[in-house]
């Protein structure tokens, strides 16, 4: 409906794929890809010739942090599908680096575009001719009521219900507030500066949380990457093909065989996980191993959880001890395979490594602890303690921004009670607030307010 | 008041003399249209027929932006203003507002006498039977006394003179207000010309004797001094300043009340128009929040030389006896004299949604409604809509774009737009809770949002506006001075900083910089910085307000932007939405009711969903294009 900003969404079918294309459109294409795409050549993307396709890399602007490997396309205004400027970014395919570059264009000044959006705009501005306008109006029309439809799923969620539990806090707080500027000389008493911040206390708590469940509605959703680590020969490709029931990655008893970062995509109780298998990080002279190594950092600093593997039946030795180190970063599970074997570890010897509750004892050879190790693999990701059978959230990067904006304005409402700003101030961000969460629940608020007020409070001379 | 027997040809014809017949005769006048003013007595022009009070909450800022077009009701109130409060200063400066106590009878007065000295404008006696129209468009009006006057365009703004109905307990008889006639044959014209027609209700509290009030026993609630004047071109507040009182009902007073509602109109269903929630009778407040010990009244003069007091707080339609009785049991009132008993009124309205963004009727070009015949409560609301239809009406005529303020521009757009847009269950009346953009419709910077379409449309004379235009350059200049200035980081400045609690003063640090703190004010940053403030006080309270809310401001502008953007997609007013596929019966059934003028105002139609805006935005493109 707002015609005018610039919209980006994933262009590909979803799930996985070789190349997944995130597409960006409006009057801020150009540069908000010029902040995000940093160019093998040099130049911004503002600056290439329209239909032209160029090498380089998403990055988060604010961070510097590199996202992906890409080719950029740049269709200038108006010869491209929307009219309006368009860049395509040709990604990796999969899920995970998709949603991250469309994060990045959101926190960029992007907005997520409305299903159908494109094609809608592709019509307004006149690049579709009046013969495909009927399909575009059914296209249209097929979508909201298909997005009906998820809502209407949703609501009989549990998710919506505390979404609607917050809004109505919010609501109650907003009437007490409105009623205090709009009929001050009644005579009624009306909230306290502290219960008005206990109530926006209270309720930002509950946002958190929910902001919480979000993070783990999209890895349930969209999944998470865990790289198994441990020096070479302890088991891990044993435990990703026990995992994974399938022989993908080379095993042998010899040191060193799993060169490459080899990964395999597993249910783990309902969450998908790529798995992926490192060559280890021994310390060697093989040019070819040592690639392999420095592959194994770039998948460790990429990884969502760490598996760090030991050898059961071999005493720790010092590369095995400098990877505590490294499990104090991230979220890990401890690994001590090869518990068939007689056991050369103690349980004391583990301490440092990780909290009990995430160390598992298994056996890639005869499953033994497969079933603890995929619990801990769960327990660790999911934060929140949701069942994955709950992932309802499908519009979902919507609705986490819709919360963090909520989040953001009860930050700045409780400040500004602190500080005793004028109510009107309060209002202003519980409004942006309830807006918010009203976007994600599909209702608005406005004349509620003054019913509420009528209802509640005596008011009149 | 100048009756020439034979002029008969107008410009503009305004049918009745209250608040919204005042503004929109004045506006038309004084954008040079020959116009009437039709009333059935002159000398109730201009009459305070409630409470003796203009402004409020939100009614306030009405008042402010009606004088910074170049309205007259703000002026006239600080002519005849006798006490002056700036409300909800607790708050924030954009929800302070001003209300003030009025002389009726000198209020009265005094804006006759502006009409009367008001080249171009005729005043008529006489009460208006019928709407005379030729093709569609208004061509005059026939008088009661059957004389026809003819115009280019026709402003009712009848009041509660439609059918008027008066109760007082289970007795009720035709008035429009106590002891005045009611318009009985124009209702009638108006439903078959097929304007639907509704039914709503107000009421007014019983009228004391200040002579039987024991004012010892009463909390006095003083006016502020000195006063503030409502206008932007007032330089003194002329009259007299005096006090009001505060007393309650207790539970002698609700257990009468209690006793008998079998004898209230209200309670036994004699009315069937709607009341409104916000001022409800004193017997509706004792039935539903029945757990209230007590409720307050405020006793307000009608004036300096009248003996009438208003106790505000008790509207009611309860019979007299039972008036005088519950009265007796309120302390400071136990022997005061009734002069008038209160009463009810109900009376005929024009829902308007039937209404253009002009205030021009949709069935009838030409005809325009104003006031409490919209079903507007409140002196204010009706003046506002008054200048509006005075101004637009006049635009028609010459020819030129209507004048249409939006959410974002004012109040009076966010009155007029809820009233074309909402369907209103009970009168309307302006709440700051109604306004989206509340943080930048201020009372405060009324002046620098409209008095440029004032000047612009001939209502701000030449003088007033160049001194508006000083004061908006000295507010700019003074901003830029805030911006730029950089106190000296002396040890007597970093001492009086650290008395006041102040610390991370940074070099980069800014008179703005502090201001921007919310422990400092305008004085309290000069004081520190020790440098002279600017002269005039106006300027030096707009230089804070802006800089306090900033960012706030900042983000409300970007709202603005979405909303206008939605505001200048038009809908031809012709559009056939029966041509859309995939409207709900329901938002099909609304959007032909309402004819919104604009996808802004299409979305917000109570149950006109995203989605179906979405399908009307693809229609509109598609029959643009196809027409094209």
């Amino acid at each position: 409906m707002k015609a005018g900003d610039t919209i980006c969404a994933i262009a590909t079918p979803p799930g996985e794929g070789g190349i997944g294309i995130i597409r960006l459109s409006g009057e801020k294409a150009l540069d908000i890809a010029s902040a995000v795409f940093v160019g093998s050549g040099g130049r911004a993307v503002r600056d290439y010739k329209t239909h032209t396709l160029h090498h380089g890399e998403l990055r988060a602007p604010d961070t510097g942090e590199r996202i992906d490997e890409v080719l950029v396309a740049v269709m200038k205004a108006p010869r491209s599908y929307t009219c309006e400027d368009v860049v395509e970014f040709h990604c990796h395919g999969g899920p995970l680096v998709l949603r991250l570059g469309l994060e990045v264009l959101i926190h960029s000044g992007a907005r997520l575009a409305e299903p159908g959006e494109f094609t809608k705009r592709a019509f307004l501005n006149g690049r579709l001719d009046l013969a495909q306008a009927e399909a575009v109006m059914d296209l249209i029309q097929a979508r909201s009521q298909t997005g009906l439809r998820v809502a209407l799923e949703q609501l009989r969620g549990a998710l919506s219900d505390e979404l609607g539990r917050i809004r109505e806090g919010l609501t109650r707080l907003l009437v007490e507030i409105e009623a205090g500027i709009d009929f001050s000389d009644e005579g009624i008493t009306f909230i306290s500066p502290q219960a008005l911040a206990a109530g926006i206390e209270k309720v930002t708590e509950r946002v958190e949380w929910f902001l919480r469940t979000a993070e783990d509605g999209r890895i349930v959703r969209e999944g998470v990457t865990a790289a198994l680590v441990g020096r070479p020969n302890v088991g891990k490709s044993s435990l990703l093909n026990a995992l994974a029931k399938a022989d993908r990655a080379i095993v042998t008893p010899i040191p060193g065989t799993t060169r490459d970062v080899l990964e395999e995509f597993v249910n783990v109780r309902g969450i998908p996980v790529r798995l992926q298998d490192t060559a280890g990080l021994r310390e060697t002279q093989d040019i070819v191993e040592r690639e392999g190594v420095r592959r194994t950092h770039d998948a460790l600093a990429r990884a969502d959880l760490i598996l760090a593997v030991l050898d059961g039946s071999a005493p720790l030795d010092p590369e095995d001890r400098r990877m505590r180190e490294l499990l104090r970063e991230k979220s890990a599970v401890l690994v001590v395979n090869k518990a068939d074997l007689p056991p050369r570890v103690e349980p004391a010897d583990l301490t440092g490594f990780a909290e009990p509750r995430r160390i598992v004892w298994t056996s890639a050879t005869t499953g033994a602890g497969l079933d603890e190790l995929r619990d801990a693999i769960r327990d660790t990701v999911l934060t929140q303690g949701l069942e994955p059978s709950e992932g309802v959230l499908i519009t979902h990067l919507r609705h986490r921004s819709a919360l963090e904006r909520a989040k953001t304005s009860l930050d700045q409402a409780l400040v500004s009670v602190q500080r005793h700003m004028g109510a009107e101030c309060i209002a202003a961000d519980l409004r942006v607030a309830i807006n918010a969460i009203g976007e994600i629940i599909g209702e608005t608020t406005t004349d509620d307010i003054l019913d509420r007020i009528f209802k509640e409070f005596c008011i009149g001379k | 008041m100048i009756i020439r027997e034979h002029d008969d040809h107008f410009d503009a014809i305004v049918v009745g003399g209250g608040h919204a017949g005042c503004e929109a005769a004045l506006a038309a006048a004084r954008m040079g249209a020959r116009t009437a003013l039709l009333t059935m007595d002159e000398d109730k022009i201009a009459q305070m027929s409630c409470n003796p009070a203009i402004g409020g909450i939100a009614k306030g800022h009405l008042v402010k932006e009606i004088d910074a077009l170049g309205g007259e009701m703000g002026r006239n109130t600080d002519k005849t203003g006798i006490q002056f409060r700036m409300l909800n200063t607790r708050n924030g400066p954009a929800v302070r507002s001003l209300r003030a106590q009025c002389d009726k009878k000198q209020y009265r007065l005094a804006m006759q006498a502006t009409l009367r000295a008001q080249p171009d404008l005729t005043i008529y006696r006489g009460t208006v039977d019928r709407i005379e129209t030729v093709g569609g468009r208004v061509s005059g009006v026939v008088t009661g006394a059957g004389a026809r006057l003819a115009a280019k365009a026709v402003i009712l703004t009848t009041g509660t003179f439609l059918k008027g109905l008066i109760h007082v307990g289970l007795n009720h008889f035709p008035a429009g207000r106590a002891g005045e006639d009611t318009a009985e044959h124009l209702s009638d014209c108006m439903r078959a010309f097929g304007f639907e027609v509704g039914r709503l209700k107000t009421g007014t509290p019983p009228r004391l004797d200040r002579d039987t009030i024991d004012f010892s026993v009463l909390t006095p609630q003083p006016g502020d001094d000195p006063p503030t004047p409502f206008s932007f071109r007032t330089e003194r507040i002329p009259m007299l300043q005096v006090c009001c009182h505060l007393t309650y009902t207790n539970a002698e007073t609700h257990r009468i009340i209690q006793g008998n509602l079998d004898r209230s109109p209200m309670f036994t269903g004699v009315i069937e128009g709607t009341g409104p929630r916000y001022c409800p009778s004193i017997e509706d407040k004792v039935v539903r929040f029945a757990d209230k010990p007590r409720h307050q009244i405020f006793i307000e003069p009608e004036g300096l030389d009248t003996n009438e007091f208003y106790p505000n707080g008790i509207s009611t339609s309860l019979p007299v006896d039972v008036q005088t009785a519950f009265l007796k049991t309120i302390p400071g009132l136990e022997r005061a004299r009734m002069l008038k008993p209160g009463y009810a009124v109900e009376y005929d309205y024009f829902p308007p949604r039937q209404l253009h963004p002009t205030m021009e009727t949709k069935l009838i070009e030409g005809l325009y409604h104003a006031g409490q015949i919209n079903g507007t409560s409140g002196y204010e609301e009706a003046a506002a809509q008054g200048l509006m239809a005075g101004i637009n009406a006049v635009l028609k005529i010459r020819g030129e774009a209507p004048c249409i303020l939006d959410r974002s521009d004012a109040y009076i757009g966010v009155l007029i737009d809820d009233l074309i847009t909402k369907d209103a269950r009970e009168p309307y009346r302006m709440f700051t809770s109604r306004a989206e953009y509340r943080l930048l419709l201020r009372q405060d910077n009324a002046d620098l949002r409209l008095t440029d379409t004032g000047y612009r449309l001939g209502l701000i004379s030449g003088g007033a506006y160049r001194r508006f235009c000083e004061k908006r350059d000295a507010i700019v200049q003074e901003r830029e001075r805030f911006r730029k200035t950089r106190p000296k980081l002396t040890p007597e400045f970093l001492a009086r900083a650290e008395a006041l609690g102040l610390e991370c003063l940074g070099a980069a640090l800014t008179l703005e910089g502090l201001l921007r703190r919310p422990e400092l004010d305008y004085e309290a940053v000069m004081g520190l910085v020790e440098v002279e403030g600017h002269h005039d006080a106006a300027v030096r309270a707009q230089v804070e307000v802006q800089v306090k809310y900033e960012g706030y401001i900042h983000r409300q502008s970007h709202d603005v932007d979405n909303f206008k953007r939605l505001e200048s997609r038009r809908i031809p007013p012709d559009f056939d939405y029966t041509s859309v596929k995939g409207f709900s019966r329901e938002v099909l059934e609304k959007l032909q009711r309402v004819r919104p003028h604009s996808l802004g105002q299409a979305l917000r139609i109570e149950g006109v969903t995203p989605a179906a805006i979405s399908l009307l935005q693809v229609a509109l493109e598609r029959s643009r294009r196809s027409a094209a």
